[in-house]
């Protein structure tokens, strides 16, 4: 039986992990991290989980910690934001590398420089190329729903490759939204118990983790590596099949919303994604044809699959919550744009970028997105493929 | 879309908008609605305006946007009269709720000619007569609450006697003070 | 399972490689010839030994086999040549001279 709440997306991802009651949980406990150590500490403090819970001095340390956790064999599980993950990057690369199961809670908050703690995705997106697989959410119930297929995500046999578990900063994370939470008993079974093949600790078998590979290992190491990304994307599918089955929620490696006659498309991550389905629900009693690509697994990359969604469209924006400073747009408008290429598609592309900072996401800006893909299609050429939005001028 | 309506906060940080709009979430959300309560959030220091949305709806909401045509704005400060435009795009079918000890006539001329209802609570008077310390977001709660007829007045008693046995487990001293204040506040706003 | 390291010479193409490049199985070291990175080799002068065995503990490669409360001959498969063994030896009984 589902719980109906209303929970802030901290929360949720707290109660999640609650249930999940996760073996090791080291964290930097104050600023940027997020309220979900805090959360988390008090479910400790009252004995309602059993986890070991590590206050550490750094992020460096958080993301270490759980490294060596898992490594030993514990089911591990960090959270941070913002310019936290950017002291975590050293120890990202290892996990990844180490092909360690493991769950980061990320908050999406800018990076500094101009000092600012609000929403934007430029923390994760500069992860986007660590190993990780990245999974993202547009609102609490997404973060909750994605927290509980984390680990058999990530411990998955033919995967093992740790996942950050991404949700916008304040715009979900501190806001409160109706969400219905599963039952601890399903959760847990769902979830199930983490029996690791190799780990430090097993007497035995004891096993040396974390090599040094030089240049006659280091490229086959690499593409062994890659190997694994290669199964995430059916892994993610099975499990969110399954998940379904508990939830009644459906799940894919994103989300079409009226792709189905589409003429026009948004392709975007996060939060800004609801307040585009009320664009596109006025612009559809319009009759205009317009539709919405939300991504949720943004690593690895469903690019055959983007590509194949935006096959009748005539033109797609891309919007990037992340500038990526190549004079051209930013991460997920290269990795869009890409995809149509290789698929030989007709489809008119641009990217925006928007909402860095907090900068806010009306209704109204998602509707003059749409009114600028209407002209493109009328002009048959795209013209400046590299736009702002909401930027003042 | 139908039947949302969306609140507007205006305080200044330490005043407990923010907790307002969570609680306001709170209560709505016990009697079924689909809410929303968020903060906008700034400088994080005392006294500095601070603005805090509700979204309240019979069906889901999906816009994850700031509010910036409300039905209704709740005034926590009233100094931010002159340092906020806390009337900028109310619906003149609406209205503004301001905390202050100051008759509605004293107050409207600092309303840029807003033509909707306009109402006010004294949350300090309030406050200090039931809880004998000023947190002016509980009797501002109520009045809201009443000013928007978001639900009658024995529910949302009921709600925030639940909600306030759980928020304050540890201190139950102070539900009942927060209880008189939610019930003066339902007489108290002019 | 312990990992098959006969696999993991520097020709392994990469489907070879243990999934994180993780060595499950202690005592793999063994496997491998290290010795012949050194340039230089400890010889052991037997007739000088007065089997006191200082040198077995400062050994860093575990080189200097005992048996019977008795060292024996160095292990050159994974001596690399440090020459520790020499300063600890108060007898001479050992020497970087001579072994190439």
């Amino acid at each position: 039986m589902a719980k109906r709440d209303r929970l802030s997306g901290n929360e949720a991802v707290a109660i999640a992990l609650r249930q999940i009651n996760p073996d090791v949980f080291p964290a930097f406990p104050i600023t940027p991290s997020t309220e979900i150590p805090q959360y988390f500490a008090s479910f400790v403090a009252n004995g309602q989980v059993d986890t070991e819970f590590i206050p550490v001095e750094s992020e460096h340390s958080s993301m270490s910690a759980a490294v060596g956790a898992s490594a030993a064999g514990a089911r591990s599980f960090t959270a941070t934001s913002s310019c936290g993950l950017a002291y975590m990057w050293e120890e990202l690369y290892i996990a990844a590398s180490n092909r360690l199961p493991l769950v980061l809670a990320l908050v999406n908050r800018a990076l500094s420089g101009p000092i600012n703690i609000n929403c934007d995705h430029s923390d994760s997106m500069g992860a986007r190329d660590a190993g990780w697989i990245q999974m993202y959410a547009e609102n609490n119930q997404e973060a909750y729903d994605n927290m509980v297929q984390a680990y058999r995500i990530s411990e998955h046999k033919d995967v093992r490759i740790p996942i950050m578990i991404c949700q916008d900063g304040f715009i979900t994370s501190h806001a409160v939204e109706n969400i219905e939470l599963l039952e601890d008993q399903d959760v847990k079974d769902f979830v199930g118990e983490y029996h690791p093949e190799t780990y430090l600790l097993n007497p035995d078998c004891p096993a040396a983790v974390g090599p040094y590979s030089i240049t006659d290992y280091y490229m086959e190491a690499k593409r062994n590596q890659a190997e694994g990304m290669k199964h995430v994307s059916q892994v993610v599918l099975d499990v969110a099949k399954e998940f379904e089955g508990i939830s009644g929620r459906a799940y894919g490696l994103f989300e079409e919303y009226c792709m189905a006659d589409a003429e026009m498309a948004v392709v975007m991550i996060g939060s800004a994604a609801g307040t585009t389905k009320d664009a596109i629900d006025r612009l559809r009693e319009k009759g205009i044809k317009a539709g919405l690509i939300k991504i949720r697994l943004y690593r690895p990359f469903p690019a055959s699959e983007i590509a194949e969604a935006l096959k009748t469209v005539k033109a797609v924006a891309i919007m990037d919550r992340a500038e990526g400073y190549t004079n051209h747009g930013g991460p997920l408008g290269a990795d869009v744009m890409s995809a149509l290429y290789r698929a030989h598609a007709d489809a008119l592309a641009v990217n925006y970028i928007y909402g860095l900072g907090g900068r806010d996401i009306r209704v109204e800006d998602m509707e003059g997105v749409f009114e600028a893909l209407k002209q493109i299609i009328e002009e048959g050429d795209a013209g400046e493929t590299y736009r702002y939005l909401g930027l003042r001028e | 879309m139908s039947n949302l309506t969306e609140i507007r906060w205006h305080g200044r940080g330490g005043q407990g908008a923010k907790t307002a709009a969570l609680l306001l979430a709170d209560v709505a959300f016990q009697t079924g609605k689909y809410v929303q309560g968020f903060p906008e959030y700034g400088p994080e220091r005392m006294g500095a305006p601070i603005t805090a949305y509700n979204r309240i709806s019979d069906t889901v909401i999906r816009a994850h946007s700031n509010i910036y045509d409300p039905e209704y704005v709740v005034v926590v400060d009233e100094s931010l009269l002159e340092a906020v435009d806390v009337t900028g795009g109310l619906k003149k079918e609406g209205a503004i709720l301001v905390n202050t000890y100051r008759s509605k006539e004293e107050i409207i001329p600092h309303l840029k000619g807003y033509e909707g209802k306009v109402y006010t609570i004294d949350a300090h008077k309030v406050s200090m007569a039931t809880m004998g310390r000023y947190f002016p977001n509980t009797p501002l709660l109520a009045a809201i609450v009443k000013v928007a007829g978001l639900m009658d007045q024995e529910t949302f008693l009921r709600e925030m006697r639940a909600s306030f046995s759980h928020k304050f487990a540890s201190k139950p001293e102070v539900i009942d003070g927060n209880m008189a204040a939610l019930e003066m506040a339902f007489k108290e706003v002019q | 399972m312990a990992t098959d390291i006969t696999r993991l010479g520097v020709k392994a193409n990469w489907r070879d490689l243990t999934e994180g490049m993780i060595i499950a199985g202690a005592g793999t070291s063994k496997d491998f010839n290290t010795g012949e990175w050194s340039t230089d080799k400890p010889e052991f002068i037997e007739e000088k030994c007065k089997q006191c065995l200082l040198c077995v503990p400062v050994c860093p490669d575990s080189c200097i086999p005992v048996k019977d409360m008795k060292r024996g001959a160095f292990d050159y498969d994974h001596c690399k040549g440090c020459g520790i063994c020499v300063k600890a030896c108060p007898f001479g009984a050992i020497t970087m001279e001579g072994v190439k």
